[in-house]
């Protein structure tokens, strides 16, 4: 039995376990945000381990997972598989669990120096040399991106596995949700230099309603085009350095802008693809 | 004749709080000989991202340091850079950064005091189990935290990292039409936080009176949120920029987030410092409500924080209401001209003071930044209390007993671990005495 329909036949009703790794906690703010929704969906699941909100059962099988934050820690390392052990399904929740998040950003910079720059004693930290994303060490069977998450975005996905079926991805440009929403391109009008093209869907298009450029915490679209949207930005006047921090930023060790964040530091405008 | 054995007791993950961290309890001849918060934060190494970031980076990038709070260090960001830049706030802007300071109280204080800390009080484990037994309560709560989030919301785009603020002002001023539809459910919610405070008051909270110097943001004409000096019970009174001149972190072996004190000593900062502080600015209706309830401010009792904090839940609705019942909406468009400096900000959290500096080049990048978040400056604090407070407790209670009590004493101070933390273990060690 294909394992959608498993946890949506589970009786008396699914078992969830949030669990958190390295992370600002925001992402299991889409469960405590719910309001009075939180009510009726702990109706219909029941959370077996959520340390922030009370159960605290982390060794425990459960039916649906989902996990926030990256991993860098050795501790970290050995505590998700553990988890992945012990639940059918498991969602990475936001842009750590994902793809390695803001504090991936270490990845390419030299640890030890920073941790003895901030740290008098920096024997006493224990860290990874990077920080990852989950499925850089177990199978994951569902991502959700953004930085953070929505509450709409893990009820759809709760709501989908209750009723047996997959999760929706939403891996379209922010471009195509603007245009639903009636947004005026900021970077067609304004000349803002925005990463609505090359970012998923998912968020709103919150940014370009309220006047600004996308910053990309959503991640990259499917099959986007980094390098004409670096070559619009130089169009626009943003230097190379400027045009790689746009990419090495939220989403900095997602593939697809690491790779662009390193070329816009190394390509000029007329090189080709 | 629990004194006859060694006891330890081990918790994997303390619940409740914001974060993971952990404590380690000695008990020898029925005396706390050692307590040690172990935050175990995997050093996310926010100063040093900042760096080479220019300034409207900034806002965004720090607003990733803790998901329950992004406003503030939103706030503490953008008023040292405006600084630096020497720039003006508008009227409009500086009373809108106050509406949404107001709304991230709002829905901090709700969350803490109905999903973390009230199950305590009640005895129950978890605001479900809570939710069972006393739904509307629960529900009354849920709303509040939901009406903070939608005030955010306005102005940020979204509750958890909005994306509204920039240096100089916001990206997009909300309208009339915006301004006075949340207008109506502010007022709805009025009577909402007095009930909320006045259920509170009628819990029995331990009664727990500890020597402790609050500190807080003071101004002299409205409750201290983004501007006003460093002010302390012992009678500090600092400009922000003094701060490190009079507070000092310590990095202890156990915990990757720093410690800190006050000429040496530990202090409280949060909701309790602030009224306990800054009394006499809260509005008239809010200190008239507290006198009802019979409990007397400054209070000396950490217990009273829970009050405090849902006093502030009544402030933060009558503030934003008076703000937005004679806000003028128009703002001049944003110009930012960069300068090299050094600028400092200080701003009320709702864990309270955090503090941050940076030091930008002529182009308005980063050099250096250094932040310090509150929950760093009460870990020493909550080390004392519960030295103090175990010590008063009869500690041949059971160690479930004496594990929630210290869980309660931990999670009455709503520490925000996520912003500095990792595993929270609960590990006492009993030791008889020779005799």
């Amino acid at each position: 039995m294909r394992i959608e329909k498993q946890i949506a036949d589970s009786s008396p009703k699914p078992s969830v376990a949030v669990h958190k790794f390295t992370s600002c906690d925001g992402c299991q703010l889409a469960f405590l945000n719910l309001g009075e929704v939180l009510l009726s969906l702990s109706e219909l699941i029941s959370f077996t381990h959520f340390a922030e909100a009370g159960p605290v059962n982390p060794d425990e099988p459960v039916d649906i997972a989902f996990v926030e934050g990256s991993i860098s820690t050795p501790d970290e390392e050995e505590r998700i598989k553990k988890i992945r052990e012990n639940s059918k399904y498991l969602i990475t929740i936001g842009a750590c669990a994902t793809a390695g998040g803001l504090q991936a950003l270490r990845n390419s910079n030299d640890m030890n120096e920073w941790r003895a720059a901030i740290y008098p004693s920096p024997e006493h930290i224990e860290s990874l040399e990077i920080a990852t994303p989950i499925k850089n060490h177990i199978r994951v069977d569902f991502e959700i991106w953004g930085c953070p998450v929505s509450p709409r975005q893990v009820v759809a996905a709760v709501r989908s596995l209750l009723s047996g079926v997959k999760p929706v991805m939403e891996n379209e440009k922010l471009c195509v949700e603007c245009k639903r929403v009636n947004n005026v391109c900021v970077m067609v009008t304004k000349g803002i230099p925005c990463m609505g093209p090359v970012t998923q869907t998912g968020c709103g298009a919150i940014c370009p309603t309220m006047n600004r450029d996308c910053y990309s915490c959503y991640g990259p679209a499917e099959n986007i085009n980094t390098f004409s949207l670096t070559n619009r930005f130089r169009e626009l006047g943003l230097s190379n350095e400027r045009i790689s921090r746009r990419f090495l930023f939220i989403n900095n060790y997602a593939p697809e802008f690491e790779q662009a964040g390193h070329n816009a530091l190394v390509t000029n405008k007329h090189d080709t693809k | 004749m629990t004194q006859n054995k060694d006891i330890k007791i081990h918790v994997p993950v303390l619940a409740r709080v914001e974060g993971e961290g952990a404590l380690e309890l000695d008990i020898e001849n029925g005396q706390v000989s050692n307590v040690k918060l172990r935050i175990f934060e995997p050093p996310r190494f926010f100063e040093k991202f900042l760096e080479g970031r220019d300034y409207n980076e900034v806002i965004d990038i720090v607003a990733r340091i803790c998901g329950i709070c992004p406003v503030a260090y939103q706030m503490s960001a953008v008023h040292a850079i405006e600084r630096i830049f020497n720039m003006p706030v508008h009227p409009t802007v500086r009373a809108l950064r106050r509406v949404m300071y107001c709304g991230e109280w709002l829905e901090s204080h709700s969350l803490h005091i109905h999903l973390l800390a009230a199950p305590d009080f009640l005895g129950f484990n978890n605001a479900i189990e809570l939710g069972e037994a006393y739904p509307e309560e629960v529900k009354r709560g849920l709303r509040l935290q939901h009406l903070g989030n939608k005030l955010i919301k306005m102005l940020g785009g979204r509750s958890v990292h909005p994306v509204g603020v920039q240096v100089g002002g916001f990206y997009r001023i909300p309208t009339k039409q915006e301004c006075d539809a949340i207008l109506v459910e502010l007022k709805a919610a009025v009577e909402q936080a007095e009930q909320l405070v006045m259920w509170l008051a009628d819990l029995s909270l331990p009664h727990d009176e500890q020597d402790f110097v609050s500190v807080a943001l003071r101004h002299p004409n409205e409750y201290g949120m983004n501007e006003g000096n460093i002010v302390s019970s012992m009678g500090l009174n600092i400009s922000v920029e003094d701060y490190q001149n009079h507070f000092q972190e310590i990095q202890a072996p156990h915990s990757t987030a720093f410690h800190s004190h006050l000429n040496g000593k530990p202090y409280l900062v949060g909701p309790l410092a602030r009224v306990n502080l800054n009394w006499d600015t809260l509005h008239e209706p809010v200190q008239q409500l507290l006198q009802n309830t019979g409990i007397q401010f400054p209070s000396k009792n950490v217990f009273h924080s829970i009050i405090a904090r849902a006093a502030e839940i009544h402030y933060a609705l009558l503030e934003a209401i008076a703000i937005l019942e004679s806000i003028e909406l128009e703002v001049p468009p944003v110009k930012v001209a960069s300068k090299a400096g050094v600028g400092y900000a200080c701003t009320e959290a709702p864990r309270g003071i955090l503090w941050h500096r940076y030091e930008m080049d002529a182009q308005g990048h980063v050099v250096k930044a250094t932040i310090v978040p509150p929950t760093s400056q009460n870990q020493a604090r909550i080390e004392e209390d519960l030295r103090n407070a175990l010590n008063n407790f009869d500690l041949n209670k059971s160690d479930d007993e004496i594990q929630l009590h210290a869980e309660t004493i931990i999670r009455n101070y709503d520490p925000c671990i996520s912003c500095s933390t990792h595993f929270l273990k609960l590990t006492v060690n009993r030791k008889c005495g020779e005799s």
